[in-house]
């Protein structure tokens, strides 16, 4: 690798005070420190207990992704593959068929070919969303004068992954512009966001092109066919006829159709079990989220209804169907956004928990509600935290 | 205050929406289509420029602990008559205006106006303040609606610009925009754009945030890793 560090210290001397392209010096920084540890050091008295950095923190969260995202590739490849030899349609037409020829089939038995039949949805949306979002990343940093940020790694495939599987690719294009300059630059960049980002995008599609981003057609990719999600059939036909198409544990492997990341809870667990294990999601929001939810379902079985279904679903089956796992694990997790305080998270997560349900159960113009409760809650993280801090200066004037 | 400048500099440099904050309510609620917005702006820039004068006309016999009443009877009879002259002349669109004219008299803008200029000026300065502001409000709201009506649904002032997908053309409209938030943004974008350009809009900071590192290009030793 020698070779590759002379010529990064070679061309640096440009990208630095006085040099030919010293506007894009965080482009270049980014590079260097993509491919190298940064050669910075700490320069004051901090002890340092761990080397942990924002880029480490990232770069987990982005790997710890990678179960739902190669689980959601080969999931949509699948499903499209299982609908196409049911509807008796031979071949993918465009670009996206000759892209999946190149090296597989149409088989739903084959592995590979559902992976790869996946890979030509989840690749081209991963592709926009880090070219559109990392420009608007660099360009802001540019401006801005400092150094790329790592959380745009997290972002873009977050996002990416909680895209419906074939949305127009200008959508993406869009959502992310949004996210990314709305939902974070304006508020002055990473950590500085009170919204999680990638969220704001997908909400800001979602009321934009509510025919792309919910409804029936838009989950699996196969043009032409439509079938309502699990929370769909729920809502609309009841627990029972909900149980005949899916058993929970096709629900909870991530055998049905959905978003691109969020169908299996089984591998997004898998990440979170890492997540959980470093420290980097924090727990008490993820605990915070299940006792909400697990109590706020029980409570609405307990009063139950004869109207609406989806007072009868038990909490184990919120918990496996829509964005509830992907959401709990990955989104509500995100630092910046979420409360800050130890307490703050327990309360933070519950709201999330509790407005989850409730949305899914009472609000009959949207069948899932993960996405809105994240937002939601995000928006009182820091009335949370203040409460939690006055309470704690109350408890401990009255020691003195 | 010259004549002119109290005419334009409510248009961009001290815009009653953009920088004095005033009035957004029914920036989000009538923005949706531009030929109801403009119905909308000439309305208010009336009983903006009316207002004014006839609260300066009587400045200096109202009571000032009555002043407010005195003020609101004034905005309230000029809105009345504006409305009863949409009513007759423009039926359909006093229909899906329907509350927002009637809400003129609540709208801060107005009563900002006459508090804080009408009251200590002479009625003529104070009738060109009202149309000065009633015309930064202009501005503003045909700008939010110009974008809404052209991206939210093909259109402009009901022709069509772009053809729609669902009618064999090529636009996807953007439903965002027919949403009252959408103007949220657009205004904050607008806000952006404004103070961009004339820096005397910023605020001071209430407080900085240290930076913790320092740019490590700021001095950069090559080494060798």
């Amino acid at each position: 690798m020698q070779p590759l560090r002379k010529a990064l210290d070679d061309i640096a001397p440009h990208f630095h005070k006085g040099g030919r392209f010293q506007r894009l010096y965080p482009l270049y920084e980014a590079m260097d420190t993509f491919l190298y540890r940064p050669n910075s050091v700490t320069k004051s008295t901090a002890h340092v207990r761990d080397g942990i950095d924002l880029k480490r923190i990232m770069i987990t969260v982005w790997l710890c992704t990678f179960p739902a995202m190669f689980y959601g590739m080969y999931n949509v490849g699948f499903q499209a593959n299982l609908i196409m030899a049911d509807m008796g349609i031979t071949a993918v037409q465009g670009w996206r068929g000759e892209f999946i020829e190149l090296f597989a089939g149409y088989n739903p038995n084959s592995v590979w070919d559902s992976f790869w039949h996946g890979a030509a949805y989840f690749l081209p949306i991963y592709a926009v969303t880090f070219i559109v979002g990392g420009l608007w990343e660099v360009w802001f940093a540019i401006r801005r004068g400092h150094e790329v940020n790592e959380g745009f790694f997290v972002t873009s495939v977050l996002f990416a992954l909680i895209c419906p599987p074939d949305v127009p690719l200008w959508q993406v294009a869009l959502g992310i512009s949004f996210g990314i300059v709305i939902g974070k630059e304006v508020f002055g960049g990473t950590g500085k966001n009170f919204l999680n980002p990638a969220l704001t995008g997908r909400a800001f599609l979602f009321f934009a092109y509510p025919a792309d981003w919910s409804g029936d057609a838009a989950w699996t990719a196969v043009d032409g066919y439509s079938a309502a999600t699990a929370l769909g059939v729920a809502s609309q036909e009841g627990m029972v006829a909900l149980q005949n198409q899916l058993t929970w544990f096709d629900a909870f492997f991530g055998n049905m159709h959905g978003s691109i990341g969020e169908v299996s809870t089984f591998a997004i667990f898998i990440g979170g079990a890492v997540l959980l294990a470093t420290g980097i999601a924090a727990w008490r929001i993820v605990a915070g989220v299940m006792i909400g939810m697990v109590v706020t379902s029980l409570l609405f079985n307990l009063i139950g209804s004869d109207t609406n279904p989806m007072f009868a679903m038990p909490w184990y089956w919120h918990m496996v169907v829509g964005g509830f796992a992907f959401g709990m694990i990955f989104m509500a997790t995100d630092p910046v956004s979420a409360a800050m305080t130890n307490v703050g998270k327990l309360w933070f997560g519950a709201l999330i928990g509790f407005m989850v349900v409730l949305i899914r159960v009472v609000n009959p113009a949207f069948p899932e509600g993960m996405m809105l409760a994240i937002l939601f809650a995000n928006l009182f993280a820091p009335l949370i935290d203040h409460f939690v801090v006055q309470a704690n200066i109350k408890r401990r004037l009255a020691r003195v | 205050m010259k004549a002119l400048e109290l005419l334009t500099k409510p248009i961009f440099r001290n815009n009653p929406i953009a920088l004095q904050i005033l009035g957004i309510c029914s920036a989000l609620a009538v923005t949706s289509n531009l030929r109801v917005t403009l119905v909308m702006c000439v309305a208010l820039t009336v009983v903006a420029g009316l207002s004014n004068f006839f609260v300066s006309i009587v400045r200096n016999h109202a009571p000032d602990n009555i002043r407010i009443i005195i003020q609101m009877t004034i905005i309230a009879s000029l809105v009345i008559v504006v409305d009863e002259t949409l009513k007759a002349v423009a039926y359909d669109i006093s229909k899906q205006l329907s509350v927002f004219v009637g809400l003129i008299i609540t709208n801060c803008i107005i009563l900002g106006r006459t508090e804080a200029f009408a009251l200590k000026n002479p009625p003529w300065p104070s009738f060109l303040d009202g149309i000065g502001n009633g015309l930064g409000y202009s501005v503003l709201l045909i700008g939010l609606a110009t974008i809404r009506e052209l991206f939210g649904s093909g259109t402009l002032l009901g022709y069509n610009i772009m053809p729609l997908a669902a009618d064999g053309g090529w636009y996807v409209p953007n439903g965002m925009l027919l949403l009252p938030p959408s103007a949220f943004f657009l205004i904050g974008l607008f806000i952006w754009a404004l103070r961009t350009w004339d820096k005397a809009q910023v605020e001071a900071p209430d407080f900085k945030i240290k930076s913790n590192t320092k740019p490590s290009g700021a001095d950069y030793v090559p080494l060798t890793r």
